[in-house]
Parts: C-alpha cells; sequence; structure tokens
C-alpha cells in the first residue's frame, strides 16, 4: 500500500497517541487492582484470617464415658458396652432422604423410621451427628462401612451404651437412661453442652437420675480442620472427656437377688440395712421391669403393661410406698410411754378384746381378749388394748415426737427421686389439713398404727436399726465414689435410756422365740443369730361390724381390699448386725405372709449364701427343704466374692 | 528490541530472525507460566501429574506454535485474516448447533483429542480482521459513519453469537479488544463517548427488563449480577464463590501462608481453584507480595507489547500488536476483578496460569502476531 509520506507520519504519531492513551487507561486499571489488592490484604487481612480460620476450624465435642455402678463386692450393675451405630451429618448428606434411601438397600430401614429420623434432624445443627440406627450387627455395621463412599454424611461409629446385667434387680434403685426429653430440659436452667449433644442418654429415674450430674462426666473438646465438605482433614488440639464417677452401692447383689426372688409374685417390698452403718443391704420392690428395655425408647405395648398393672411395677415401694405399719409401730408408742415414765413395765393391763373410750368401742385384734398384758407380753402377743390404755396417758403429742426420732414423717436422706416422708401426725397437722379437732380415738388407733400414721419400708427399717442399735443412724446406699469411700460418721446416741430399749428389745425378742409369740413359727432356730421382731397387719379399709361378725378369711376378700402384711425384725438379738423390714400389699397377715419372708432373707443376709437347714426349726425341714431346692442360682452374672470383699 | 540486531535494513530472513525476536516479551511469558505451574502444583496438594504436569506440555506445545507464528511473515497474517475472521464465524456456528455441552453453556467442538473452543480463536481472528479493515481504510475515512459501523457489525456479528452459548465473559472481550482496536485506528472519541452512554443505557435496560416480557438477560445472569452486587445475599449459593474467593485473598495478607500452606484452597473451600479462581491460591500462599509480583509481569508484558506496537511502523502491525496485547489485558484485568468483587464471575481464565489448553494455545498464538509483526516491522 502506497501512502503519501506526510499522511504515514501523521497516521503513525495518532496511534501513537492513542497507544499511549490506551497505555494510560490500562495503567489507571491496573492502579486500581493493585490498591484493591492493598486493601484486601493488608489493611483488611485480620479479618479476613479470622473468616478462614472459622470456615476451616471446628469445635467437636467428646461425650465421656458414663460412670459405672458396682454393687458392694465389685459386681456390675450398669455398664457400657460397645453400641455400633450409624449417624448422619446433615450438611454432608445433602438429600437426607435420598441418603437414607440408599443406606435402606444394604440394612433394614423402613420408611417409617427413616422419615422420622429426617423429621428429628431439625433439632439439631447442620454439622451435628444424629443417630440413623443403634446397636447394629457387627455384620450390617460392616456392611455399611463398607459402602461408606457411596454415602455421604452417613458415618459409623462405635459408641457406648449403657446396660444393666442384672435386668429387674435394679430397676428402682438404680433405675435407667433414655433419650433427653422436653420435659428433661425443663428440668435444667443453663443445660450443659452434653446433655444437648444428639443421641445423649440422661437418666430417668433413680441413682441414673439423681447422681446424674457426677454420673454422666465432664465433656472434652477437640479442635480439628475441615475441608469445605465437612470432613475433618486433621486435630489440631484437643482436651479430653472426663469419665463420670463410678459408684459403689452399699446394696450386696446376691442379697438383693435373693430379696427380689423371694417378694416375687407378690406387690412387695423389703429392706436390709446395717444397724450400725445404715448402709443398705437390699432393698427390694416387687414388680420390677426390665430397665434395658428402656434405652432406645420402650415399645407401647411393654409401657402398658407396666402402667395398668395393679401391682405398680414402676414404682418403687421401699421409699415411695406409704403404708399404715401397724402394729410394727408398737415399739414406739412404748419407748415414749417408757421414757415418759408414764407406764411400770411390769404393771399389768387387762384385755378383754376391747376398750370402751368414749362412747365407742374399740377392738383388739383377737376378740376373746388377752387377759392380762405386761409390756413384753403386750409385745409378744401384740394386744392392742394394752396399747389403747397407754397411748391414753401419753397423748399424741409425746407419741408423735418419739415417731419422728426414729424417722417417721420425713424423708430419709438418700439420693433417690419420689421419697415419701410417711406421716406422724399431731394435733396441729389434722387441724392444718382436716379442720377438725383432734379425737381420743384418733391417738388410739396411732397407737398401733392405724388411722393416719403411714410409713414407708425404708423407714420402718430406720427404725428398727434405731432400736436395734440406740443410734440415729441414717440409711446410705452409696459406699464409695470413684473407689473413695463416703465417710460414716459414727450416729449419735437416740438419747433413750439402755433399760427402756432393753426391754422393748426383749418384747421382740418374745414375739419371734417364744411360744405363742406372733412371729415364733417363723424364728430362727440357731441361737447365735435369733432375730427379735415385730409382726404387722394393717387394715386398708375400716372393719364394719357384720365384716367383723364373718371374719372372712384372707381370700374371701378382694385382693385390694385384703390387709397389707407387715413384719421388721433385727438379729443377732444378742449383737446386731442387721434390721430388716417387709411390707407385703394385700398380703393378709403379718406373721402368715410377710414373717417367712423376712426370716429368709435375714438368714440370707446373716450367713451371706444359703443358710442350712438347722437354722430353722426342726418342723418346717421338709417345707424348707423343698423351698431352697426350687431357689434359682444365684444371677449368673454374678461371681462369687470379689477381691477386697467385705461380705462378713 | 534490536540491541542484538546487527545493523541491517532489511526484513530478517531466515535464521536470523531469531535476533530480531522480542527476547524480553518472550521471558516474561515464560515466567508467568513459570508461576502458574507453581500454582497448579500447589492446589493439586503437591500433586504434579495432575494439573502442573499437562499445563507444561501445553505450555510446550504453545511456544513452539508461538515461534512459528512469530517466524512466519506478517505479510501471510495479513492475507488470511479474513479468512480466520471468516471461519471463526463457521464454527462459532457450528458449535451453536452441534456443539458440546459443557457447564451449562455450548462452548466446545470435540475433536476427540482436543477440545475447540472457537470463541477462543475469535478474539485473535477479529483482532485481525478488524487490523485488515483499518490498514485497509484510508484514515481520513475511519470516523465516517458508514465506516464505523461495518467494524461494530463485525464485532457484534460474534459477540452475538457467543452470548447466546451462553458465555457473558468471552464476549465481553470481544467487544472490549475490538473496540480497542477501533480505538488504536483513530476512530473519533465522540464513537466511544457514545458508545459510552449507549452501555450504560443498555446495563439500565438490562436492569428494568428484568421480569418483563422482554427480559435481556437469563435468570442466571442476573443472579450473578446480584450476588456480585451484595455477595451476602445468597453466602452459600451463587454468592460462595466471591465470599470464598475473597476470604482467601484477604487472610494471605502482606506475605501469605507459604506455599501449599493456603487452608481456603487445599482444603477445597474455592471453587474451580485450578481455573479460574488460581489467583486466589496464589494470593492467599503468597500474599499481597506474590500477587503484586504477578502484576508487575503482567504490567510489563503490557509495557513491551504497547511498545513494540508504538515503534512498529507497519499499521497492521500495529494495530495488531496492540489488540493482541489489549485482548491479554482484557483477560487478566477482569479474571482480577472478578476474584477481587470488582466485577460479576464472568468464566475468565488467569491468562498463563490457569489451567486449560484453549485459551493457553491462542493467547501464545496471539504472541506469536505480536513477534510476527515485530520480526517483519519496516526499518
Amino acid at each position: 500500500m502506497k501512502r503519501p509520506a506526510k499522511s504515514s507520519a501523521e497516521n503513525s504519531q495518532r496511534l501513537t497517541r492513542r497507544a499511549v492513551v490506551l497505555g494510560g487507561i490500562q495503567g489507571l486499571v491496573i492502579g486500581t487492582l493493585a490498591w484493591r489488592m492493598r486493601d484486601l490484604q493488608v489493611a483488611q487481612s485480620s479479618q479476613f484470617r479470622l473468616l478462614s480460620d472459622e470456615n476451616r476450624i471446628r469445635d467437636r465435642l467428646i461425650l465421656p464415658e458414663r460412670g459405672l455402678i458396682f454393687d458392694r463386692n465389685g459386681l456390675p450393675l450398669a455398664e457400657n458396652l460397645p453400641n455400633y451405630r450409624i449417624v448422619v451429618i446433615r450438611e454432608q448428606a445433602g438429600d437426607v432422604r435420598a441418603v437414607l434411601g440408599q443406606l435402606a438397600r444394604i440394612i433394614e430401614l423402613p420408611v417409617e423410621q427413616r422419615e422420622d429420623i429426617v423429621k428429628s434432624l431439625r433439632r439439631y445443627g447442620p454439622s451435628q451427628k444424629v443417630p440413623v440406627v443403634e446397636q447394629l450387627s457387627w455384620e450390617d455395621f460392616a456392611r455399611v462401612s463398607a459402602n461408606a463412599p457411596a454415602l455421604p454424611g452417613i458415618i459409623t461409629e462405635v459408641g457406648l451404651n449403657r446396660n444393666y446385667p442384672m435386668d429387674e434387680d435394679y430397676s428402682h434403685i438404680i433405675g435407667y437412661v433414655g433419650p433427653v426429653s422436653e420435659a428433661d430440659l425443663n428440668r435444667f436452667e443453663d443445660p450443659d453442652q452434653i446433655i444437648l449433644s444428639p443421641g445423649f442418654q440422661i437418666g430417668k429415674t433413680g441413682l441414673e437420675r439423681q447422681k446424674g450430674a457426677i454420673l454422666r462426666g465432664v465433656a472434652g473438646t477437640k479442635r480439628v480442620e475441615v475441608n469445605a465438605v465437612g470432613r475433618v482433614m486433621r486435630e489440631l488440639g484437643r482436651n479430653d472427656a472426663l469419665k463420670g464417677a463410678d459408684l459403689q452401692l452399699t446394696i450386696d447383689h446376691d442379697l438383693q437377688h435373693y430379696a427380689q426372688y423371694r417378694l416375687a409374685g407378690e406387690s412387695a417390698a423389703a429392706v436390709v440395712m446395717d444397724v450400725h452403718s445404715g448402709d443398705v443391704r437390699a432393698m427390694a420392690s416387687t414388680p420390677g421391669f426390665d430397665p434395658n428395655q428402656f434405652i432406645h425408647g420402650i415399645t407401647t405395648k411393654y409401657w402398658n403393661s407396666l402402667v395398668e398393672n395393679d401391682y405398680r411395677p414402676l414404682a418403687d415401694k421401699t421409699i415411695s410406698g406409704a403404708y399404715p405399719p401397724g402394729s410394727t409401730v408398737k415399739m414406739v408408742t412404748a419407748l415414749a410411754a417408757l421414757e415418759e415414765g408414764l407406764v411400770d413395765p411390769n404393771e399389768g393391763i387387762m384385755c378383754r378384746g376391747h376398750l370402751e373410750v368414749g362412747n365407742r368401742r374399740f377392738h383388739c385384734w383377737k376378740r376373746g381378749g388377752h387377759g392380762k398384758m405386761n409390756l413384753a407380753d403386750g409385745l409378744k402377743h401384740s394386744c392392742d388394748v394394752y396399747y389403747y390404755e397407754i397411748s391414753q396417758r401419753v397423748g399424741i403429742e409425746k407419741m408423735a415426737l418419739m415417731a419422728r426420732r426414729f424417722g417417721f414423717g420425713a424423708k430419709p436422706p438418700l439420693p433417690l427421686p419420689s421419697l415419701t416422708s410417711g406421716l406422724a401426725p399431731n394435733k396441729q397437722w389434722k387441724f392444718d389439713n382436716y379442720n377438725e379437732e383432734w379425737r381420743i380415738g384418733d391417738t388410739l388407733n396411732a397407737s398401733i398404727g392405724q388411722g393416719f400414721v403411714l410409713a414407708s419400708p425404708m423407714q420402718l427399717a430406720v427404725m428398727t436399726a434405731r432400736i436395734a442399735s440406740g443410734r440415729a443412724v441414717k440409711p446410705r446406699i452409696i459406699q464409695r465414689i470413684n473407689g473413695v469411700a463416703e465417710p460414716v460418721e459414727r450416729a449419735p446416741s437416740m438419747q433413750i435410756s439402755p433399760e427402756n430399749l432393753d426391754l422393748v428389745k426383749l418384747g421382740m425378742f418374745k414375739v419371734a422365740n417364744e411360744n405363742r409369740g406372733t412371729a415364733y413359727k417363723t424364728r430362727i432356730n440357731e441361737p447365735s443369730l435369733a432375730m427379735a421382731g415385730k409382726t404387722g397387719t394393717a387394715q386398708v379399709k375400716g372393719i364394719s361390724a357384720e365384716e367383723r361378725e364373718a371374719d372372712l378369711e384372707n381370700d374371701e376378700i378382694p385382693w385390694k381390699y385384703r390387709d397389707h402384711a407387715l413384719y421388721v425384725g433385727f438379729a443377732p438379738y444378742d449383737n446386731p448386725r442387721f434390721a430388716i423390714s417387709v411390707v407385703i400389699e394385700h398380703g393378709g397377715s403379718g406373721s402368715a405372709a410377710a414373717a417367712p419372708v423376712a426370716r429368709d432373707i435375714m438368714l440370707r443376709a446373716l450367713y451371706g449364701t444359703q443358710p442350712p437347714l438347722s437354722a430353722y426349726p426342726r418342723n418346717l425341714w421338709p417345707e424348707i427343704r423343698e423351698q431352697q431346692a426350687n431357689e434359682p442360682p444365684p444371677n449368673p452374672n454374678a461371681v462369687p466374692d470379689a477381691p477386697g470383699s467385705d461380705r462378713a | 528490541m534490536s540491541f542484538l540486531a546487527p545493523p541491517h535494513n532489511q526484513a530478517p530472513r531466515g535464521w536470523r530472525k531469531v535476533f530480531y525476536v522480542n527476547w524480553p516479551l518472550v521471558l516474561l511469558v515464560v515466567a508467568v507460566a513459570c508461576f502458574g505451574f507453581l500454582m497448579l502444583y500447589s492446589v493439586a496438594g503437591g500433586d504434579l501429574s495432575r494439573w502442573a504436569q499437562p499445563q507444561m506440555t501445553r505450555f510446550g506445545i504453545g511456544i513452539i506454535v508461538m515461534f512459528i507464528v512469530g517466524f512466519t511473515p506478517l505479510a501471510f497474517w495479513r492475507s488470511v485474516s479474513l479468512l480466520a475472521y471468516a471461519g471463526g464465524l463457521v464454527l462459532l456456528l457450528f458449535v451453536l448447533f452441534f456443539g458440546s455441552v459443557g457447564m451449562g453453556a455450548q462452548r466446545w467442538i470435540d475433536l476427540g483429542f482436543f477440545r475447540l473452543q472457537p470463541s477462543e480463536l475469535m478474539k485473535i481472528a477479529l483482532v485481525m480482521a478488524l487490523a485488515l479493515y483499518y490498514d485497509w481504510l484510508p484514515p481520513e475515512k475511519v470516523s465516517r459513519f458508514g465506516f464505523v459501523l461495518i467494524p461494530l457489525a463485525m464485532i457484534a456479528l460474534p459477540a452475538m453469537m457467543v452470548v447466546v452459548q451462553p458465555d457473558l465473559g468471552t464476549a465481553i472481550l470481544l467487544v472490549a479488544s475490538g473496540g480497542v482496536v477501533m480505538f488504536l485506528a483513530g476512530v473519533s472519541y465522540w464513537y466511544f463517548i457514545a458508545a459510552f452512554s449507549a452501555g450504560v443505557g443498555t446495563i439500565t435496560a438490562v436492569f428494568m427488563s428484568r421480569g418483563a416480557s422482554w427480559q435481556l438477560l437469563n435468570n442466571y445472569q442476573y443472579k450473578r449480577i446480584d450476588t456480585f452486587l451484595d455477595p451476602s445475599l445468597d453466602p452459600l449459593g451463587a454468592g460462595y464463590h466471591i465470599t470464598q474467593s475473597k476470604i482467601a485473598l484477604g487472610s494471605g495478607g502482606l506475605s501469605g501462608r507459604g506455599f501449599m500452606q493456603g487452608p481456603q484452597s487445599q482444603l477445597n473451600f474455592l471453587p474451580e481453584k485450578q481455573t479460574d479462581f488460581i489467583f486466589t491460591t496464589l494470593a492467599e500462599e503468597f500474599g499481597y507480595i506474590g500477587t503484586t509480583f504477578l502484576l508487575i509481569l503482567y504490567t510489563l508484558i503490557m509495557v513491551f507489547a504497547i511498545s513494540a506496537a508504538i515503534k512498529n511502523k507497519n499499521r497492521f502491525g500495529a494495530l495488531l500488536t496492540g489488540g493482541v496485547a489489549a485482548t491479554f489485558f482484557f483477560y487478566f484485568a477482569l479474571n482480577m476483578s472478578m476474584v477481587m468483587g470488582l466485577a460479576p464471575v464472568v468464566g475468565v481464565p488467569l491468562p498463563l496460569v490457569s489451567y486449560g489448553g484453549s485459551a493457553m494455545l491462542v493467547l501464545l498464538g496471539g504472541f506469536g502476531l505480536i513477534q510476527s509483526a515485530h520480526i517483519h516491522r519496516p526499518k
């Protein structure tokens, strides 16, 4: 192309000018970029560094292992077993429904269950692990693990699950754990992080609940670096979890198991307590339930079977059952009179089978009357008229005060839920609750443990232990926490004169060891282990004149109107070690229903194993031999004698 | 640069051409590419074979292509300019109807061993064709209305075909580099002022048309613009790219987290970290010092290219050099603006650094044209 040179030069100059302008504009743009870069990388750098760390660093909770529970010999009562489970993390799974659908091809996972899981996910954060299936078989677990790459957000892990190897034996004492409910959350003002983490199991009843704060331990944290999809790349730091405290109970499993077995079939309770230390060796309540059923949510069917049962399997009758104590309270009435000096122990009081007070007639259980009774005989024969007489001398206020000294009317200091305080009534109480004057008849009823008086089997055992030792022993069920012995204080004296106590104890000895005593038939035949006791037969409804005339046999009355059968006792008489109380709801008479049970359990406690036949009166040997032959072996999980055992 | 050249008045021939090569430009290009290999090695987590190795192979081929193109007389390139443009148009048309769909857009023609992206070729072909046009047009006529319409149509035709693919980023690049050639050719400033006003008007129209029956852009394009304006609108969705890339950039600080130590890129928080967002990895691991160093390399390339254009007395050569350089400029300026949150995410690679064959080959071919114009410039 030929062009005039001048024009070409001009064009070339213009192009140069334009190129310089262009370069200038580009320079400006580059300057802007550099300035923006400085702004981001230098001026705002620390802020972005923070955001970057937030992106990649996550704090994960490490759940602590729950503390274990042992019996006094070191036998595990609550333990943690490995639990193969599958969890899902929402933010990694993406479409949770689709992922669960994939999972359902590998293991059994019905549609309804999948929908439940999808629903439950809403309660938790997108990065939290939410349980899908627990208690997986090893085969299923391995199959899911192998298919993990095809299941985003699904993670297999080995957790720990609570297990109660003794099944029903400790359903009330230890209770059970279960998934955290709304009601549980409301119990805490500022719930621990652990409680809020998915899959955490909280103590629902018994010690699991009352000692939950120390059993659950302290959560640890680990700081991890995650990538964009939340997969953990490495651990940056770790603060280990602190395992929950181990509890060692005062309960002797062999005795507990035997007591549960011996009470089986009845709606009943029994407590065995060391009269010096207050250690509860056994506290049985029947029927029980299987706590293992509760851990992953109980079936409606099983739940209904528990709730609709007249025998109230869910209730711990040893501490929450408040029963009229019947004649078992007579020692307290006697001591109130003796301590006030209102009765001479040798004074004879005439029993004609009834006593007229005011215009009412109060009956003795023996319609023909007992004749002349002194204090010891009054206990031996459980003569009601004797107590009607002396209670009028003492008055209800002094009786109530004495009852309280023996533990009535106050909750025993045990770390268990739903403790009843029972009732030691006085005039003020009646006025406050019924707006009525106290009547002399109320005093008479109270003297034989009827009317308003109420006590739990635990309170009856405490009363008996206090009579036996003369000291204000308190019950306890936790012997060691994390291997450290709980301090035992020597209980203070009851401040009751030893002579008076001995009189009452003698009366109790006669009940169980002298011919015609109400518990003579169920005596312990080994003199060095002799048991002193007291029977009780408590009416649950008023008896009309016709009924008294009819004198119906127990099995002719509907179950829930039958008398409660009670027994309290301690042994050995010479050197007391254990106190016992037995209550059999609607069991009939104390001597026929409760006393044999109490004898068997006491013998078990004294011997620490199946007692020899020689401990029983010879005439009972055939019966006892059969009974012992039918006894199940001790719980298969039990070991005979753990090292460090302090069983006598 | 001519300091290596022996005194000679005529265009060099044969092997002597080696002395006339613009060597600083070559060295700068190699330096940038090496920076790229380093980053590709890092984002692969220390895996050479994943991205760095293929990229090196491609770069090697590209450099050979650059020299072949550079040693070929400029007159040849001038003569095939129109053909290249026409061929580019045909390929764009072909890709519209038969192209492979990838990432939601029709951009490639699959040749089996290589996926040809005609829009990349078009960037250079358009510059060549416009340079030819203004070389042919007498300079006094450049600002006449009729002669302005022709290059406008030449730009608009491929740009529209690219927009419907849809590939907004490349369309912007086409319009911008075409505009630069027109600017260098001397088209009156008034046209550019008018075009700027029209552009502002168009943007207004684009926003006003949203939701109306004559909506101009796709919804996803609107969404990108929205999140560009306010990334917090959708921090885990469309705004995720911008947010994460700004975090990576910012957290690099002055000196960076260290080579292969950038958590944002090593932990996969960054999207497309080996392609469009590779600059963020660089920023995170080498900090402000690293990014400034790269920016200086790019700036030097521009300085050498524009000065080569100014020194070139051949109008076609000068316009070609300026146009190709501008294309290169728009590549890195748009990419950096995008990752720094100054421009919407439009999908433009960082030239010579991002992983990818088409763009690298085309750019190196473009640098070959610059060398050809430089070597065969009239003395």
